[in-house]
Formats: structure tokens, C-alpha cells, sequence
């Protein structure tokens, strides 16, 4: 049993670091990432991506949605448009651009939720034990004994195609994993001494919770969502590859990708233009997040 | 060693059962009357009766699940609402053909991984950890389904040297016609589990040449190939238990790179299914994947003890 829960998470194994001063710890943080060049950049790409994702409208004169039967699938370099144009004639730089607004959106919300949920049961199960724990614990047993993709088209297969949807299953999919991570963290907390002395002079378990816990859970926590941001931008534009999530003619790169496939014999570059994008995106924020898990100093 | 087998195997139990509920409750989370979604709508008024009747659709939810699971045991996952033929027949050929897509990329990315990895961790700092390392993040990076299309441009469009699509005419064989169709999506698959058997190869190589046996043998002044054999046996435990739930990821993970290729395995069915809104297919593929995943993490355990009895008492 024990095997399976370490294997299944091997990132998941993360153990809160010694209990931080708080101003000295986090300047010492960000110390540390702004010495580290490989996350500097990768967060740098990720602002201006962001950047122009915002800016959009300013960056590109076309709408993503408006296309021209007579400038088809036109190749990268094409003078006014800089990256091509796709199957229906819209701009490709601006459906890149626009579509990044989607693609992140679907990619983020679901860690976002599952983290305030996940870790909301996480630390309840973790800090009180019992058959409390036992309740939650198993319960998460139960969605971790599903291929993570397969458990995501799953829930989104049935529910139907769009973009609310696609964010339910994809949310189901990371909160047992919260859980799990923020579970075995609180509980490494939950007996020491610190926590003990609070719990024997009288606090309450919510004070204990509040004021001794949260803060030397959170970071950890933090750290490990931080991790499923890539895989989560990989699934969203995945479900949305397969015709789940983001429905047409809305910009989304995973759809982009989909509907592009007619093009790989006539514009190989072009059609690959979107997966280049979500590449980008996730490898970035996974060397980020392993950047800010070293400065953090959370043991893997 | 057996108390702990018998425990494991009746700790799965309740997990199966749950999991199938999960599964059930997939008809009911679709919109609508779940008539609807595992009959077509031009189903007649006595078909409709039958099926509300046999599945009790009018009964309470437990005793609809145990009429389900009652069908499921006996293999009958319903009729698939595109073709009307049961959904266990389309899923048996699926299956199969998504085994040996899984089981090919789980054993090329094993063995890419493994040394890839080990070179890593034996050579910490050099060039081939740093090359090792950057292959493990942009393998666990890179969205596949577009490497798929990477590889289909090059070597079916550009070079023409493989198919995009497909897995060859008829019923699978052995033989070049039908391996060259396996190559690109098996690779493409690959590419997700020998990152990451790399990173966990190289960790525990790392962990293992740190301890005091090592130095010891060194000491004794042991061989290189002869101290590289002590470390395969002390790495093999983890690594095999990584690629064995891997093979499970992959197989519930495939439907992306199936779909790129046209892989005709679950995946596709699972594709198909989505777009003709074919709930029981849906339903079905899930159940079967998932149980192939759950028995997998049990046998993947079970192995591991019996090869690391320390587990079994932690």
C-alpha cells in the first residue's frame, strides 16, 4: 500500500522546510531566484507571454475570429502576416496570441481550484487524523486509481464539450493530488514540538491551525501546485485537441493544433505553430516551479 | 510475504467496486435523462420499457448500480449507440491494439530512461547529466500529441520513410508491414516515461553511489562493472515499479496520440465515442482501462515487495 502512495506521487513526497522567519525568509527566496538565470528567464518568457496575451488587441490589428476565404493557410513570412495565416484565413499571430488567453485559462483555473480545495481537505485530513483522515484519504484512493488523462476525458466526455466543463474534470483530476501532497505535509507538522506546546497551553485547534500550521504548510503546498500547472496546460490543450473543452472558432492552441491538421502537407511550419506555443509554456513553468521549489529550499 | 499478498489483493477489492461506481455515475453526470444517453433516440417505445426495466432506471440509485455492475461482471457493457453492436466486442480488438502500443513505449522509454538515467547519476555534473537532465523536463514538457505531429511531417511527409496513420491493413502481425506503423506513435508515446525513468533513475543512482556500501566496495577495490552491477540491483526495485505504473498511465493516456495517428485502440474508440456522444463506449473503455490500471498498481506492488522485502514492513 505504502509503495503505491510513494510512487504514484514521487513529487508529491515534499516536507515542509524549518520552520521560516518570515521578513528574512522570504527576501532570502527571492535572493535566491533572482541569482538563478535558468528560472529568471523562464519567468521572463512567461511575463511576456502573459504580456502579450493582455495587450493582444494592441500587438495584432486582426480579429482572431474574422478570416478571408482568399488568403487560406498563406506560409510564415507572408508580408502582413508575419506567422501565416491558418485553414480559414485568420491571422495567425492574433490567434496565437488570443488563443494563449484560453489556453492559460483552462490550463490555471483548475490548479487554482483544486489547490484551495485540495488543500483545504488535505490539511483537515492531515491535521486531524482519525477517521476524519480516513474518510478523506480514502475517498482519494479511489480517483487515483485512474490514469489521470483517461480519468479527465472520462468526466469531460461526459458531461459534453466546453470550456466549464472541461475545467470540472480537469479540477477533479488534481484535487486527489492536493489532497494527497497537502495531507502528508500537514501531518509531518502536526506532532511537533512547537505544535505541541500551542495544543498544551490551551489553543484551539483552529488557532493551532492558523497560526502554527498554515504558515509552514502553505509554501510546500504552494510548490507542488505550482509543478501541475504544466501537465495541467498539457491536458487542457489536450482536451480540447480531441474535440472536448474549447469548442470552435474560439482561438485555443490545443484546438488550433486539431483543426491545423489538414495543413501538415501543404504548411508543415504553420500547423506546428500552436504545439510550439504550448511546449513553451510548459516547459517553462516547469523549470520555474523547480526553480522556486530550490529557492524555497522544499525538499523533493 | 503471502499475508501481505492477501492483504494488498483484498485491499483492492473496495477500490475496484469504487472505481466502478465512478464509472457508473458517468451515464448520470451526462445531461439528460440517462435513457438518453445509452439508447438512440430513435429507440422504440418497447426497447426503452426493456432497458428502463432491466436496468432499473426507476429504482433508486444503489439498486441501478447493482443491476449495472451485475451486467458488467457478465461482460455486457450494453450496445454501443453508433453501431449497435456490444460494446465489449468493439473494446476486445481496441484493447489489445493499445497494449502493445503502451507496452512498446513503456519499454522504449524504460530502456532510453534507464541509461540514460544511470549515465546521468554515475556522471553527475558532466556534460551527459546536464544533456540527460534537459531531455527528462522537456520529455515531461512537451504536449505529445504535437511531437506526434513533429514526427508525422518529418518522416511520412517530408522524408517519407513511415506512415502517418493507422496500424497497417487486417488483424496485427509480425511483420515489417505492420511494425513500421507501430514505430512513430510508439516513440512518440515513449517519450513521457523515459523522461521520467530517467529523472528517477538518475535520483536513485545518485542516492545509492552516496552510501557507505559503495564506498565500501570501492574500497575493497571492486571493479567498475562490478560496482555498476551492485547499483542495476539496487536501482531495479524502483524502476521497474515506475515503468509498470507507467504502462498503466499509458494505456488510459493514449487517446491523444491515438488520435494523431489513428491508432485504432482504445484511445480511438474513446474519440469516437466523445464525438457521437456514445455514453455506454465511453462508459465501458473507462471501466476496462481503469481495472487494467488498478491491477497493474497491484502487481506492480506485489513485484516490488518481492523484490525489496524492506517495503513490506514500512
Amino acid at each position: 500500500m505504502k509503495s503505491v502512495a510513494t510512487l504514484t506521487a514521487t513529487i508529491a513526497d515534499v516536507r515542509p522546510a524549518q520552520e521560516p522567519q518570515r521578513a528574512g525568509y522570504w527576501r532570502e527566496v527571492g535572493r535566491r531566484l533572482l541569482r538563478d538565470r535558468l528560472t529568471m528567464v523562464c519567468l521572463s518568457i512567461l511575463l511576456l507571454m502573459a504580456l502579450a496575451m493582455i495587450c493582444a488587441p494592441l500587438l495584432s490589428p486582426y480579429d482572431p475570429l474574422q478570416g478571408s476565404m482568399i488568403r487560406r493557410l498563406k506560409p510564415v513570412g507572408t508580408p502582413g502576416h508575419w506567422l501565416g495565416t491558418d485553414e480559414l484565413g485568420r491571422d495567425m499571430f492574433a490567434r496565437l496570441i488570443y488563443g494563449g488567453r484560453l489556453s492559460w485559462f483552462v490550463g490555471i483555473t483548475p490548479v487554482a481550484i483544486a489547490f484551495v480545495i485540495g488543500s483545504g481537505l488535505g490539511i483537515t485530513a492531515g491535521f486531524f487524523g482519525g477517521w476524519v483522515n480516513m474518510m478523506i484519504m480514502r475517498i482519494t484512493d479511489v480517483f487515483y486509481a485512474f490514469p489521470s488523462v483517461l480519468l479527465a476525458v472520462a468526466i469531460s466526455g461526459a458531461l459534453g464539450p466546453g470550456i466549464d466543463n472541461a475545467i470540472i474534470a480537469m479540477t477533479m483530476v488534481f484535487i486527489p493530488m492536493m489532497i494527497r501532497v497537502s495531507e502528508s505535509v500537514t501531518a509531518g507538522t502536526r506532532n511537533l514540538d512547537y505544535v505541541e506546546a500551542a495544543r498544551s497551553t490551551g489553543a484551539g485547534a483552529l488557532t493551532v491551525v492558523r497560526v502554527h500550521i498554515l504558515p509552514n504548510v502553505l509554501g510546500p503546498i504552494f510548490v507542488y501546485a505550482t509543478t501541475l500547472v504544466s501537465v495541467s496546460m498539457i491536458l487542457a490543450s489536450g482536451l480540447s485537441f480531441i474535440g472536448l473543452g474549447v469548442k470552435p472558432p474560439q482561438p485555443e492552441w490545443g484546438l488550433m493544433l486539431n483543426t491545423l491538421r489538414t495543413a501538415i502537407y501543404t504548411q508543415p511550419l504553420l500547423a506546428t505553430l500552436p504545439g510550439v506555443s504550448i511546449f513553451i509554456t510548459s516547459i517553462c513553468f516547469n523549470l520555474a516551479s523547480d526553480g522556486l521549489r530550490t529557492a524555497m529550499d522544499v525538499r523533493a | 510475504m503471502f499475508l501481505y499478498t492477501i492483504r494488498r489483493v483484498l485491499y483492492a477489492i473496495p477500490i475496484a467496486l469504487a472505481v466502478s461506481l465512478v464509472c457508473f455515475m458517468l451515464v448520470h453526470i451526462a445531461p439528460g435523462d440517462p435513457i438518453d444517453a445509452i439508447l438512440p433516440p430513435d429507440a422504440s417505445a418497447e426497447t426503452v420499457a426493456m432497458v428502463r426495466k432491466d436496468y432499473g432506471l426507476d429504482k433508486p440509485l444503489p439498486v441501478q448500480f447493482g443491476l449495472w455492475l451485475a451486467h458488467v461482471v457478465q461482460g455486457d457493457f450494453g450496445l454501443s449507440l453508433a453501431n449497435r453492436r456490444p460494446v465489449l466486442n468493439e473494446m476486445k480488438v481496441a484493447a489489445g491494439r493499445t497494449f502493445l502500443l503502451a507496452s512498446s513505449a513503456a519499454l522504449l522509454g524504460f530502456v532510453i530512461g534507464s541509461v540514460l538515467g544511470g549515465l546521468a547519476g554515475a556522471f553527475r555534473g558532466s556534460f551527459i547529466d546536464r544533456m540527460a537532465v534537459g531531455f527528462a523536463v522537456a520529455g515531461i514538457s512537451v504536449p505529445h500529441y504535437w511531437l506526434g505531429m513533429v514526427f508525422v511531417i518529418i518522416f511520412s511527409v517530408v522524408l517519407g520513410w513511415l506512415p502517418a496513420i493507422g496500424a497497417g491493413p487486417g488483424d496485427w502481425a509480425w511483420n515489417w508491414l505492420h511494425i513500421r506503423h507501430l514505430i512513430l506513435p510508439a516513440v512518440t508515446l515513449s517519450v513521457i516515461p523515459a523522461g521520467l525513468v530517467t529523472r528517477t533513475v538518475r535520483g536513485v543512482v545518485v542516492e545509492i553511489l552516496s552510501q557507505d556500501f559503495i564506498t565500501t566496495l570501492r574500497g575493497k577495490g571492486l571493479r567498475h562493472l562490478m560496482l555498476a552491477l551492485h547499483v542495476i540491483k539496487n536501482a531495479a526495485p524502483t524502476s521497474i515499479a515506475v515503468m509498470g505504473l507507467q504502462l498503466g498511465y499509458l494505456m488510459g493516456g493514449s487517446i491523444l496520440v491515438e488520435t494523431v495517428f489513428a491508432w485504432p485502440g482504445t484511445g480511438m474508440l474513446l474519440n469516437q465515442a466523445i464525438f457521437q456522444r456514445d455514453i455506454p463506449v465511453l462508459q465501458g473503455t473507462t471501466l476496462v482501462l481503469a481495472m487494467i490500471f488498478v491491477t497493474l498498481n497491484l502487481t506492480v506492488d506485489l513485484i516490488q515487495t518481492a523484490l525489496d522485502p524492506r517495503i513490506r514492513r514500512a
